[in-house]
């Protein structure tokens, strides 16, 4: 009775503020060179380097093996540093509180960040294909190329999770420093950087443990350079850990 | 909707009971606080008596061990309940890189009838700021923003932590106006604030906090009968030590020509000062402000507080 009484608010109106939510998140960061830069640069300047122009003679196979495995490099870090520096700052700095108190509805935060990183990861895609497409010479039908945007923009979300948990529990000064710690080593030990067939052969057996190994084996595998796993049974596994986190980092907020 | 009090008030939030503790800390022992339509009720106490805690019980950011917490008759946890209310928290933490305009209108969009920006903006004093990151503006100017955020979903409760810190004279002005304003339109305002001046010059209703407990509460005159001093100032030859043993006297101090006198009235003393020295110059009289009342309420309170734990 009295919910109705108060809460006014015509749906059209509430779904204004998660429009208008997600954009501010979406400009906040992107006008925020020390983060905008390294997502949008970082991984499409190494694909350049070491899968174009450092090819080292192993052709348009290695650039498209490359194409796949920096784009997960890529989707990665607006997931992990977008959600988890930019959640340990607001926390830290009180804005998290502000925005608990205003009658911002819970859920719009939460998905305006996801958007935020979803948009990222589609910029980074876009990048990296044009390059391969066109410096690196490879060919891939539009069907491939439409398959590796979505694993792309889906793949960001347990790294959002993932991101958004290391948010919830470490500082503002603390969460960089975690999240780099997780996430070059990560990009190595999944095999985004090189092969896992060229690294001993211990990485490739622990190489299922990190969540970067089963995103890169599903870009993969549109591309046929998968190891031949059931890339049913890899997506299981990001979900899996999107939930995870997710849920580990909810108790948190709602704790706090 | 609102729950009727028995002085016949309607509670647009209130307190009942209410118990916190943080591991051994009590933040909050049995608080009961109620804020009304139209009032504005500043909250005061020292660092650490439970003033953020309160307003974080009120607001939803924090829940309470025991006791009953309500905003607008509901939980405010419950989305429905905040949307009635505007807030200006201590620190805001708001990104630097949006701009004004951003902000203002993303806040809006949370409100089912919101005030236009061009009202926002004329309340809170945003004349060309607009278009400027908040990262770029001054202290007072960030501040102007929260005050613009805090109303510009023309809330019928509106909480201000400490709003005017940071502030020049001039914007502090500017502030108090626009929350007149506001609590003539029928707004209720809960006030925190170090300035006392500040709760002296906008209060209907002041309640002092002091180690989770409600020490006083009344109208600003009603507090500062608490004290029940006058402080006589003047130039005379008399000697201090003899004037503090007159009847009524508490104390009296000489400084240099001056001499000080705090009594419990007035009137008597300054009859016999002027009958003893004919010479005397420069009388001054002083009733207790609300920072005396201050001082003496929460100083009783915590000695209190030890004797009680020397007690036990």
């Amino acid at each position: 009775m009295n919910a109705i009484a108060i809460d006014t608010n015509p749906p059209r109106a509430s779904l204004r503020c998660y429009w208008l939510e997600a954009r501010c998140e979406f400009l906040r960061v992107l006008r925020a060179p020390s983060f905008a830069v390294p997502t949008l640069v970082f991984a499409p300047m190494f694909y350049l380097l070491f899968g174009v122009l450092l090819n080292g003679g192993h052709g348009s196979k290695a650039t498209s093996y490359l194409l796949a495995t920096y784009g997960v490099f890529g989707v990665m870090a607006p997931g992990l540093f977008g959600f988890g520096v930019a959640m340990a700052m607001d926390r830290e700095r009180g804005f998290l509180a502000l925005k608990r108190a205003m009658p911002t509805p819970p859920a719009a935060l939460l998905l305006a960040k996801m958007a935020m990183a979803m948009m990222f990861a589609a910029l980074v895609s876009i990048i990296l294909a044009s390059l391969a497409l066109t410096l690196g010479h490879v060919v891939l039908s539009p069907l491939q190329l439409l398959a590796l945007f979505a694993t792309n923009i889906l793949g960001v979300l347990p790294f959002c999770a993932i991101g958004l948990y290391i948010g919830t529990v470490f500082s503002a000064q603390a969460a960089p420093a975690v999240i780099n710690i997780l996430y070059l080593p990560m990009a190595f030990l999944a095999g985004l950087w090189m092969p896992l067939s060229m690294l001993p052969a211990l990485f490739a057996k622990l190489a299922p443990l990190w969540p970067a190994y089963h995103l890169a084996q599903i870009a993969l595998a549109v591309l046929g350079l998968d190891n031949g796993g059931s890339v049913a049974l890899h997506a299981l596994v990001l979900l899996a850990v999107s939930a995870v986190f997710f849920g580990l980092a909810r108790r948190r907020l709602a704790r706090a | 909707m609102t729950t009727q009090t028995p002085d016949g008030g309607i509670a647009l939030a209130s307190l009942r009971s209410v118990h916190k503790a943080y591991g051994k800390v009590q933040a909050l022992d049995g608080i009961d606080l109620e804020i009304h339509a139209g009032e504005l009720l500043a909250v005061l106490g020292p660092n650490g008596a439970g003033k953020t805690t309160a307003i974080g019980l009120l607001l939803g950011l924090v829940r309470a061990d025991d006791g009953e917490v309500r905003l607008f008759g509901q939980s405010p946890q419950q989305l429905a309940a905040r949307r009635g209310i505007g807030v200006m928290l201590q620190s805001a933490g708001i990104p630097d890189t949006l701009r004004v305009g951003e902000l203002l209108e993303l806040t809006r969009s949370y409100y089912a009838a919101p005030r236009s920006i061009a009202d926002c903006v004329a309340m809170a004093g945003l004349d060309g700021l607009l278009q400027r990151n908040y990262g770029k503006l001054s202290g007072g100017q960030q501040r102007r923003v929260q005050f613009a955020l805090a109303i510009c979903g023309r809330p019928r409760l509106l909480f201000l932590d400490e709003p005017t810190t940071g502030l020049d004279i001039e914007a502090r002005q500017t502030l108090w106006r626009a929350i007149r304003e506001l609590v003539a339109q029928g707004c209720g305002v809960l006030l925190t604030t170090h300035y006392l001046e500040e709760a002296e010059a906008l209060a209907d209703r002041v309640v002092v906090v002091n180690a989770g407990r409600v020490v006083a509460q009344g109208s600003v005159p009603a507090i500062r009968a608490h004290v029940a001093q006058r402080r006589i100032r003047c130039v005379t030859a008399l000697d201090a030590d003899a004037i503090a043993r007159w009847p009524r006297v508490r104390s009296a101090t000489r400084n240099d020509r001056r001499i000080e006198i705090v009594a419990e009235s007035a009137e008597a003393i300054v009859r016999r000062l002027l009958a003893e020295d004919p010479a005397l110059e420069e009388l001054e009289v002083e009733r207790a402000g609300l920072a005396d009342a201050f001082v003496a309420l929460t100083r009783t309170a915590n000695e209190d507080t030890a004797a009680h734990k020397e007690a036990a």
